[in-house]
């Protein structure tokens, strides 16, 4: 187990390493001048150069590598051209909107994906079946901007359940946030949720007729108990691949969302920073969002080895 | 009063008929043995006992175990019965098993499922169950994983689970078709062992004859979804009336007709050839150690030959087999057909390379389903440097489809058209096609029924006496080897441990593993059939 655990820190090691070198890498190489893009056309040369001093333009690119580096692991992600803020305190307080939408997204997807799957498969063939599939299928297909929009129509404007957008923020009650970011929750969760069902049903489909299930149910255990004790367990290795996928969807990806419901999150950061060019921002910002992908795919490893022995022993 | 009474039981999954008239008895103490070939009915019939069918199967008639017609019980009633009246014991020990839970948890849940007791209670009663099966507590404690047990020992995991509660009925549905001999020699005995200490009554499902003959008490015969004949063991052979079953004892020890083809000239030379794989590391820095697969092994082939290859699953066969054909490189050592090597530096040696084919054991896998036949028989045509194009090519096809029995118009269907015999044919034809020396079979007949098995044995010495064609013939079933080589080598951890004609190496074995291997193999009862 230990072997497996440091094998696995050793790749997200090399994954960090590697990531951080492409993404600093693709600003640097990009031809052109970073901060003559930064300012556009009519920049003069002596904002330029005080620009290019800030950026820390000035040196050579290990050296640049390096810094940028250093200063992440001290917490120091630069200053926002554009806000003139350090950028550390921006992602801080939007980390506090994006990070809870994403886990309340992820929750309420696998909370409607287990049961809709597990359901669908035990009654293989049944209307159940059939209406988890058709309903599933449309959840893939429909667009969730547009999904939010409809909520926004129907709870929000129409029912007045929910407010159309904003953030009420964490100061204003930890109810009063969650509701506010209940309907882009929903918004997320809701593809997510019809992609996991589907993935839990023809895994546990496959894990059923498996000949240890056969071995179960002449054992005596009922269907139910088979399926519970035997076939869940075993079909969980697809799934939390794909919840680890989603996680990392959830966190990078809710940029339209977060603009539907005018939810100040990371993906609303990045949208922004790309249209001010601010660099500074969008390379920190992006480091992080991969730096969260790495680690959750690095959880998801090491769950995949509380599920299956084989992976504890043989790594 | 019978402990299980089947009358005029009939089976239909989805209105196809599967099962018609079936009746059949077992006593307490007695052990039945039903023989039939893949599509009989035997195993739905075992199925049928323990309820746990397919959607969409009716039965009808009676199936009285212990006095109870199980046609008859609700689900839950079902649930009680099986495990605690009746124990099952399946074919595929490797998948047979939860691979993510212990074995000791696997055998206690027998227990928990029907008894009211302690989890303490029911892993100390799966200890004593999996002693019973031979897996001693201080050799294979409960903790253990089914990946860390060969499929022998899972086998024995699967028997611990059946007995746990000691079932009036054990049912074992071809329990040893996916073990080595010697490995089935001992799970036999192990079962009987239990049958007799116990006195459980036994329905043995297989499909090996020789295997029931050794074991039953009682032996059914069915054919196509009905019973053509039963008996005593001791005396059916010799009484049997039915077409089907007198068949069905011809096949099993059927001996084809092959005239000596072999010279003196070598064809295919094996010296000192070692392979290894490396294992994976202990410790996270530990050096890479390594696994002798196949040690410092010799042997020649003679052209026209016909030589057998045999030894246990893990002896080193497959590798031996995938070094000759050029698909992994040896560590050391020459392998040399007609004198040409097989590796061209590190590259296989093309030209000698399209001089070998091989056929597989499995007739389902070997296959893409998404091509019609012409197109997998020319296959090996890119082993040529100018294949045949056009009608030469068609010309070429009918001829290899033709000579294993098959006609011109099979070339247009797809595989999942013809059986497994039959596919089996097309394997020999695409090895055919491009005219090799020599020919691997690598348990070539092993997955086939008993009378499709001696049709292909026929087809094989046809085709070596017509074509001149040498074989290696890879397999662990002693008895086919015996009946269509000249020669035989023994394999046992990498190493060739005995060698010579095959007549000879049966019937005064030298080495003691080979001494082993020939008595565990099972028997079929001497007796002259009119």
């Amino acid at each position: 187990m230990l072997r497996y655990v440091i094998k696995r820190l050793l790749s997200l090691m090399i994954s960090l390493i590697v990531a951080s070198a492409v993404i600093f890498l693709a600003i640097e190489v990009v031809p052109g001048d970073p901060a003559a893009y930064m300012l556009g056309l009519n920049a003069q040369e002596d904002t330029l150069a005080a620009l290019r001093e800030q950026l820390g333009l000035n040196g050579t690119i290990a050296q640049r590598y390096g810094d940028w580096i250093s200063g992440m692991l001290v917490g120091d992600f630069g200053t926002s051209y554009t806000y003139r803020t350090p950028v550390v305190e921006m992602i801080r307080e939007r980390m506090w909107i994006s990070l809870p939408l994403a886990i309340y997204a992820l929750a309420l997807s696998t909370l409607i994906a287990f049961p809709a799957g597990i359901w669908a498969a035990s009654k293989r063939g049944s209307v159940t079946d059939i209406s988890v599939m058709g309903v599933t299928q449309l959840g893939v297909a429909i667009p969730n901007f547009w999904f939010a929009m409809l909520m926004v129509l129907v709870f929000a404007i129409n029912l007045r359940w929910f407010s159309a957008g904003g953030f009420s923020g964490w100061d204003s009650g930890f109810f009063a946030a969650v509701k506010s970011l209940t309907l882009p929750a929903i918004a997320l969760a809701l593809p997510q949720a019809s992609i996991l069902a589907r993935v839990m049903r023809s895994s546990l489909l496959d894990t059923l007729s498996e000949d240890f299930i056969r071995t179960a149910r002449a054992k005596g255990l009922s269907k139910r108990q088979a399926l519970r004790r035997h076939a869940l367990r075993n079909a969980l290795i697809p799934v939390l691949t794909i919840i680890g996928l989603q996680f990392s969807f959830l966190m990078a990806g809710a940029i339209i969302i977060e603009n539907v419901f005018f939810l100040p999150g990371l993906g609303r950061l990045v949208f922004q920073s790309i249209s001010a060019r601010d660099l500074i921002v969008v390379e920190s910002v992006v480091m992080l969002l991969v730096f969260a992908v790495i680690v959750v795919n690095f959880a998801v490893d090491i769950a995949y080895a509380f599920v299956d022995p084989r992976l504890r022993v043989q790594g | 009063m019978s402990l299980l009474q089947i009358e005029n039981l009939d089976l239909d999954i989805h209105g196809t008929p599967i099962l018609r008239g079936i009746s059949l008895s077992v006593q307490a103490g007695e052990i039945v043995g039903v023989i039939g070939e893949s599509g009989s009915g035997k195993s739905m019939t075992a199925f049928v006992v323990m309820q746990l069918l397919p959607d969409g199967a009716t039965c009808s008639g009676k199936v009285i175990l212990n006095q109870e017609d199980v046609l008859t019980l609700d689900e839950d009633s079902l649930c009680k019965l099986r495990g605690a009246q009746v124990g099952m014991v399946f074919q595929e020990p490797m998948t047979a098993l939860n691979p993510i839970q212990t074995i000791g948890d696997q055998v206690a849940e027998t227990i928990l499922i029907h008894e009211k007791v302690s989890r303490a209670e029911a892993r100390d009663r799966a200890r004593i169950a999996l002693a019973r099966a031979e897996l001693p507590e201080d050799k294979f404690p409960l903790s253990r994983y089914p990946f860390e047990l060969s499929g022998g020992q899972r086998q024995r995991v699967v028997i611990a689970m059946a007995i746990a509660l000691r079932p009036k009925l054990l049912i074992a549905d071809e329990p040893t078709t996916a073990l080595d001999v010697t490995t089935q020699a001992q799970i036999l005995t192990l079962l009987k062992k239990l049958v007799r200490e116990d006195g459980m009554g036994m329905l043995m499902i297989t499909h090996d004859l020789a295997v029931v003959s050794d074991m039953a008490d009682e032996i059914v015969i069915m054919e196509k979804g009905r019973i053509v004949e039963a008996g005593p063991a001791k005396t059916l052979f010799q009484t049997m009336k039915h077409p089907y079953s007198i068949a069905l004892f011809k096949a099993s020890g059927h001996v084809p007709v092959r005239t000596n083809t072999a010279t003196d000239v070598p064809l295919l030379e094996v010296e000192n050839v070692v392979r290894d794989y490396a294992l994976p590391r202990t410790k996270l820095f530990a050096p890479v150690s390594y696994f002798r697969a196949v040690n410092n092994v010799n042997f020649t082939i003679e052209r026209g030959e016909s030589l057998g290859l045999v030894g246990e699953s893990g002896c080193g066969k497959s590798t031996l087999t995938r070094a000759i054909l050029g698909l992994e490189e040896v560590q050391s050592g020459d392998i040399r057909l007609g004198g040409q090597p097989v590796f061209a530096g590190h590259k296989v040696n093309r030209a000698v390379r399209r001089r070998m084919q091989v056929v597989f054991q499995d007739p389902y896998g070997s296959f893409n389903p998404r091509h019609k036949v012409a197109r997998l028989v020319s296959e090996p045509f890119h082993l040529l440097d100018e294949p045949p194009k056009g009608a030469q090519k068609n010309a070429a096809i009918t001829r290899s489809l033709e000579s294993v029995g098959l006609t011109e118009r099979d070339a247009d269907k797809y595989i999942h058209e013809f059986s497994g015999g039959q596919r089996q044919r097309i394997a020999i034809a695409r090895a055919l096609i491009i005219n090799p020396d020599l020919i691997i079979l690598d348990e070539a007949v092993s997955a086939l029924d008993v009378s499709i098995r001696a049709q292909i044995l026929d087809l094989l010495a046809q085709l070596a006496k017509d074509l001149g064609l040498t074989y290696l013939f890879i397999s662990h079933d002693l008895s086919v080897v015996r009946s269509i080589t000249d020669r035989v080598l023994v394999m046992k951890s990498g190493e060739i441990v005995e060698q010579g004609p095959t007549k000879q190496v049966f019937d005064a074995p030298r080495h003691p593993y080979t001494k082993s291997l020939i008595a565990a193999a099972p028997r079929l009862p001497e007796i002259s059939v009119a």
